[in-house]
């Protein structure tokens, strides 16, 4: 992916900019409003990710609006210290597709700005996710493994498209409990993990292989077994 | 403050309108008396002057001279006040009949009424008098003595200029009682003002118990204060909770990183305290996260996302969620709601609200047992959530909704002591109530949200706001 980064703070963009350069993204940097404008107006990116308040002048809510008046579509990511219920409902009405706050762990900044990519291009309308030997039927609702049918309550279900959706991606906790159940806290208790791990008594547990796997530290990827 | 400048003193102008007031008063009153009494003697003198010349222009037009002459010698005799004088002159001014030696020489036109000294008997005196032409060069006086009436206005100056120094006095006296009493009222309120500029919020203003002005003054003052005291002591318990709550969790994470500074020898082990650390710090922003969103709920500002909401699909929800975390720690969750429960709210807040009290009833309960969840409505909307655990003694119940509160038996498990906080402001933004009660064993956690009728009705409630995005 090629990704715009709008950071002034040196250390977190340094960071963040060796992060995705080692998840094998394409990046490029501004440290201002003016020149982040500038690159994300004037060049095509699959993500940007954007810091709300920067110097010159041009904070990142102007930018967003600035990017959506003139119908760029690029998928936008707003990392900000800001992080009031009302500065998030701001973001997303500017025109950001995603809002994460500071502090932040960089698997959980990466993991969201892989899953914009998907979103960004546009799937048209899916019938039916495969991966593997694992298919699932968007329209009859129903999932089968190696030819054999698998029983899932809705929820499971949702949580399976959700994973399969983002298939190859890592999937945090947090995107989980906002894409499955639309919940925008975290709850203290690892509620998640056990939901996840109910999926995975049904569609992995009667299978020679798995195909949810858990990511230390960040997730959970649903992929196929690596050879 | 109130000696800096007499004219911007309240005190001293209420005193001088007060003394105004009353010198208005009183010279209303002194113009009335002299009005009723010195005028009405004047009027009355007069009113007999113009009787006597009618009578006698009478007689002269009935008798002429000479029936004029003997009637004011008649009138002259019968005169038992001997207060009437008369005076007929001829053209040359002569006298022809009447009590005065000689027509006195500043009379010079009819109609004035003239107040002069006369020679009667040989004394002296003062005398209103009225100047009449009569046909045939005759001219005639008509008056009255008005000595003793002129003592007594001068009596009435003398009272009446006596007044005016005593009312004066009064004036002068009244208007230092009433900036007196005025700064006596105020100093109760600035002295209990400058108390708690001082720092002394637990100063009170003193209420008389008349029930008057100054003591609706005062309580809604005293409201006043009690409502700061209120919210400064929140802002010292979280201030107080975060220096010492936090406390811990930034040494554990600081300790974790110098040791593996000195004494981790292998890459591995480094990478591991680090990566301990660094789970430490994420769970310190977790806390800041979670006080900023109960400071957030405590603001009032979430009012705008309310609507109308049904609270049984909501509960379904959350035991979805729930549910399967029961299970896997050997608890039952049992759920029971009527087919629709109407509400007036946050749908988002009141969906984390509940998650924190499941939260918590999970946490606690033992394994086997069952945790309840419930949902009623009548004259409030009731949510409970009751476990089998420990429960809250009932002497720490009141604190539990403190920030950071951690109960004894709770000093094992992980959490921050945010949930019930939490749970509190929900109830508190909604209108409603956070009630913790003895489930025995266990605790009972009934979330009281006001009915829908009751919350739509109330004043303030803001249109709700479907554009709303969260």
């Amino acid at each position: 992916m090629r990704i715009l980064v709008v950071e002034d703070d040196k250390d977190v963009a340094g960071f963040v900019v060796r992060g995705l350069r080692e998840a094998g993204h394409v990046v490029e940097h501004a440290d201002n409003g003016r020149d982040g404008l500038f690159l994300a107006a004037s060049e095509t990116f699959d993500a940007v990710i954007l810091d709300r308040m920067l110097p010159g002048g041009i904070d990142g809510l102007k930018i967003l609006e600035t990017l959506r008046g003139q119908k760029n579509t690029v998928p936008v990511l707003i990392l900000s210290a800001m992080a009031e219920v009302d500065d998030r409902v701001k973001g997303l009405k500017a025109g950001s597709d995603d809002y994460l706050t500071k502090p932040f762990a960089f698997a959980e900044l990466l993991a969201r700005v892989e899953a914009l990519n998907r979103r960004g291009k546009g799937e048209g309308p899916v019938t039916k996710l495969v991966v593997e030997d694992l298919e699932l039927d968007l329209l009859s609702r129903q999932v089968k493994r190696a030819g054999q049918k698998i029983d899932l309550q809705p929820r499971e279900f949702r949580l399976l498209e959700y994973l399969m959706r983002h298939a190859g991606q890592v999937v945090t906790r947090t995107m989980l409990l906002e894409g499955v159940w639309d919940y925008h806290f975290d709850p203290q208790t690892n509620v998640i993990d056990v939901h996840v791990s109910r999926l995975r008594q049904k569609v992995d547990k009667p299978f020679p292989t798995g195909l949810i796997h858990t990511v230390r530290n960040a997730g959970y990827m649903l992929r196929a077994e690596q050879p | 403050m109130i000696d800096r400048g007499l004219f911007r003193s309240a005190g001293f102008r209420f005193g001088a309108i007060y003394a105004l007031l009353l010198a208005i008063s009183a010279t209303g009153l002194a113009l009335f008396l002299w009005w009723a009494t010195a005028g009405l003697l004047e009027r009355q003198t007069q009113a007999a002057i113009n009787a006597d010349a009618v009578g006698l222009s009478e007689r002269w037009r009935e008798g002429g001279l000479s029936s004029l002459i003997v009637t004011i010698e008649d009138r002259l005799a019968q005169n038992v006040d001997d207060d009437a004088i008369y005076f007929l002159a001829d053209r040359n001014m002569r006298r022809v009949a009447g009590n005065l030696e000689r027509w006195p020489s500043n009379v010079s036109t009819q109609g004035p009424l003239y107040e002069l000294q006369v020679m009667r008997a040989g004394i002296r005196s003062l005398a209103n008098v009225q100047r009449y032409d009569l046909p045939g060069g005759f001219h005639l006086l008509v008056g009255r003595d008005v000595q003793v009436r002129a003592q007594l206005r001068g009596l009435l100056t003398d009272a009446m200029l006596w007044a005016l120094l005593v009312v004066g006095l009064m004036a002068t006296a009244g208007a230092l009682v009433v900036r007196n009493l005025f700064r006596r009222t105020i100093a109760n309120i600035s002295a209990t003002a400058a108390a708690i500029a001082r720092g002394d919020l637990a100063q009170r203003v003193t209420v008389t118990g008349r029930g008057d002005e100054f003591d609706q003054v005062a309580e809604v003052i005293n409201d006043m204060l009690e409502r700061i005291s209120r919210l400064m002591d929140g802002v010292r318990q979280v201030s107080n909770a975060i220096a010492h709550d936090l406390r811990t969790p930034i040494t554990r994470a600081r300790t974790r990183l110098e040791d593996a500074l000195l004494h981790a020898d292998t890459p591995e082990a480094m990478r591991a305290a680090i990566e301990r650390a660094t789970a430490d710090l994420d769970g310190i922003a977790a806390i800041f996260q979670a006080l900023l969103r109960i400071a957030e709920i405590e603001a009032g500002s979430r009012r705008s996302a309310f609507t109308r909401i049904d609270i049984t699909p909501l509960l379904a929800e959350v035991e979805e969620l729930y549910g399967a975390l029961a299970e896997e720690h050997g608890i039952t969750l049992a759920v029971q709601t009527p087919a629709e429960v109407l509400a007036y709210g946050d749908k988002a807040l009141i969906q984390q609200a509940i998650a924190n009290l499941l939260d918590n009833a999970v946490k606690f309960s033992p394994p086997g047992g069952t945790v309840r969840l419930t949902a009623s409505a009548g004259a409030t909307v009731d949510i409970v959530v009751s476990d089998e655990g420990p429960g809250i003694p009932a002497a720490e119940r009141a604190k539990a909704t403190d920030r950071f509160y951690r109960g004894e038996s709770a000093r094992s498990t992980p959490g921050s002591g945010l949930g019930l906080s939490l749970v509190a402001a929900v109830a508190h933004l909604h209108g409603g109530e956070l009630h913790l009660e003895d489930a025995k064993p266990g605790l009972r956690a009934v979330l009281v949200l006001p009915s829908l009728e009751e919350a739509e009705a109330r004043p303030g409630v803001l249109q709700p706001n479907h554009d709303f995005i969260c």
